[in-house]
């Protein structure tokens, strides 16, 4: 099933179910490392790429990707200059992009300056982890008149209420957080994740991703289940972290075990 | 999210009943020791030769400190959440006294989030928590010390949410945080009014306490911000110096920015990374600034200015000397303020400086920097 999501001149394209949005924190080790990963993961059959910029204070994050962002903090890397890989990364390719990152950077660039060098870049959406919908009006103004999706975080605990304003802010897709906590991978999915979705069924008719914890063929393949993507992050960022040299080829082997149909 | 809507309508609730608040002043009362005397420091007056010196003395509170008064009041709402495990950051480690103590108190599990670095130069507090029942979790990511800590506790927060309650000790964090714990602590400045209205027979002219997150601040003014001609002066770390990284001044080199769910003043670097932050005080050691703070300077109402390392260490043995009271160093920042300010005012005019914390925990940095105690 294809589903198309207009976004900017490009698509975000869920063409297989589980689709995969691969995680990465860029600038770690490198960008120029990253941009392998990218290509590489990109080639393997990966639907969205989200583009983590780095942050000193990730507090949503476990230890895999505090790690991953401290590394790439030692190289002063900035807004613009993920920015302007992002353009280069859609250069080679069509594959769907999301800025993954906390609001201060983007404060700090300005909203509108930032959504100006988003669009230019060719970027798809974004998605702003400690920007709650209440606080989003001038972002989503900034966001919306460039045709930008704006993804927002959905958790188990949210109200019925909330997922409403959530559904409502959304564009592109809606990441469902599969449990209460942090990045990090885990060895069950919990049945907070199929409840979660279930819901917002109910509210929305975007496509929705499930993330937050899934590292295995067996959890991607049961989200497809329920969702229509399955982000993974931390799985991919230790893959990184725990090859250093032949990080694009560990990353690409990864994600093909994880797609591989099941026997 | 819905923690905090949780928290907020709790917390209205329990502003609404009337057996909270009594309950919650008895424990002030018969446990925490209030109120806290406002005590003329006579010599020190003489000494600086202008306005007359008032201490506000939330040095004598149980705990040492000022952070008191909120725990009790998040923990008496807590007891009415039905949650049983508490967990809290802390800079200086007198916040994580305070919780460790509250919960004790209540029969709750506690676990106090504190950076490597504060730690080690708060040793006796984390000993005091790990006494009281407490498990101390040291936190090594960043820069070791308060800021670190709170995002670890915010981590722990959102992943067990459901059975616990997060105990920020300072202004700061999402709402209701702010507003709720700034609440909690308006009974210091409800006090130092009357007690220099008893004392004095007029307003103080001027109001003086050290800001780090900006609770003890935002208590000691927020009965004054009404009186206009009440001045009311915040004093920050001055750290090292002016660069980047060496103080914790966020009026002076900060802007705005959100860090853990609150916009205000923010240290931060021209890409919108957080700042790493120095003083010699680790309650003051925080890049961000409580919004209360941030809105009173930006409408005029309230001055911050800083008080460097070397200033507040002096201050500190000043106080002791002329008073035979050592100030905490974050507090004694407040002290460093008025030494400079003091002489300058009429003779009729006063000056309430709040004690926000004893001294004692500060023994080892006071050692570390300190050539004066060898005589």
């Amino acid at each position: 099933m294809l589903l198309l999501i207009q976004s900017n001149s490009m698509s975000i394209q869920f063409t297989s179910r589980p689709s995969l949005i691969a995680y990465v924190t860029c600038g770690d080790p490198d960008l120029a490392t990253t941009r392998d990963i990218v290509l590489a993961a990109v080639d393997a059959g990966v639907s969205v790429i989200e583009l983590g910029v780095p942050f000193s204070d990730p507090l949503a994050d476990g230890p895999v990707i505090q790690r991953a962002s401290q590394r790439a903090l030692q190289h002063a890397i900035s807004t613009e200059q993920i920015l302007s890989f992002a353009k280069d990364i859609r250069r080679q390719s069509d594959v769907g992009l999301i800025l993954f990152t906390y609001l201060n950077p983007l404060l700090r660039m300005g909203l509108a300056r930032f959504a100006a060098a988003a669009q230019d870049a060719g970027l798809d959406g974004a998605l702003v982890t400690d920007l709650p919908v209440e606080e989003a009006d001038m972002y989503l103004q900034e966001m919306r008149q460039r045709n930008l999706a704006t993804v927002f975080l959905a958790a188990p605990t949210s109200t019925d209420d909330r997922l409403k304003q959530i559904a409502r802010a959304s564009s592109g897709f809606v990441y469902a957080v599969s449990r209460t906590g942090v990045t990090g991978a885990r060895k069950e999915l919990t049945d907070d994740a199929m409840k979660l979705v279930g819901r917002l069924r109910k509210r929305t008719k975007l496509p929705i991703a499930v993330g937050f914890g899934i590292s295995t063929p067996q959890q991607f393949a049961a989200v497809g289940e329920f969702a229509e993507a399955a982000v993974v992050g931390s799985a991919i960022v230790e893959i990184i972290e725990r090859n250093p040299g032949k990080e694009a080829a560990s990353v690409a082997k990864f994600i093909g075990q994880l797609l591989a149909p099941s026997s | 999210m819905a923690a905090l809507a949780e928290l907020e309508r709790e917390y209205e609730k329990a502003k609404r009943d009337r057996k909270f608040q009594t309950r919650l002043d008895e424990l002030l009362k018969s446990y925490a020791g209030r109120p806290t005397p406002l005590f003329f420091a006579q010599r020190l007056t003489k000494k600086l030769g202008g306005a007359k010196i008032y201490l506000k003395r939330e040095d004598l509170l149980h705990t040492g400190a000022h952070k008191i008064n909120n725990c009790l009041g998040q923990a008496l709402l807590v007891e009415r959440m039905g949650k049983q495990r508490v967990i809290a950051e802390t800079g200086a480690g007198q916040h994580g006294v305070a919780t460790a103590t509250v919960c004790a108190l209540l029969g709750f599990e506690c676990v106090v989030y504190m950076g490597t670095e504060d730690m080690r130069r708060q040793e006796l507090n984390v000993f005091r928590m790990r006494l009281l029942g407490a498990e101390v979790r040291g936190v090594d990511s960043g820069s070791r010390t308060l800021k670190d800590a709170i995002n670890e506790a915010m981590r722990d927060w959102v992943t067990n949410v459901r059975t616990t309650h997060y105990l920020l000790g300072s202004v700061l964090g999402p709402h209701p945080y702010p507003t709720m714990v700034r609440d909690f602590h308006r009974v210091i400045g409800r006090e130092a009014r009357k007690q220099i209205l008893k004392a004095e027979g007029k307003l103080p002219t001027a109001v003086i306490a050290c800001v780090g997150g900006g609770s003890n601040a935002i208590g000691a003014f927020h009965e004054f911000i009404k009186e206009k001609k009440v001045q009311l002066i915040g004093v920050e770390a001055g750290g090292r110096s002016n660069k980047l990284g060496e103080h914790a001044a966020r009026f002076r080199g900060g802007s705005p920015g959100v860090l853990q769910g609150t916009y205000s003043y923010v240290l931060q670097d021209e890409a919108g990374q957080i700042a790493a932050t120095h003083s010699v005080s680790a309650g003051l050691d925080y890049p961000s600034i409580g919004p209360e703070h941030a809105w009173l300077k930006d409408q005029g109402r309230a001055e911050y200015v800083a008080a460097s390392d070397a200033e507040a260490l002096e201050a500190c043995t000043l106080l002791a000397r002329t008073e035979g009271i050592i100030p905490a160093l974050e507090s004694a920042h407040a002290v460093a303020e008025v030494i400079k300010r003091a002489p300058k005012m009429k003779r009729s005019e006063v000056v309430i400086v709040n004690i926000s914390g004893r001294g004692d925990k500060d023994i080892g940095i006071l050692r570390e920097n300190l050539n004066v105690l060898n005589h």
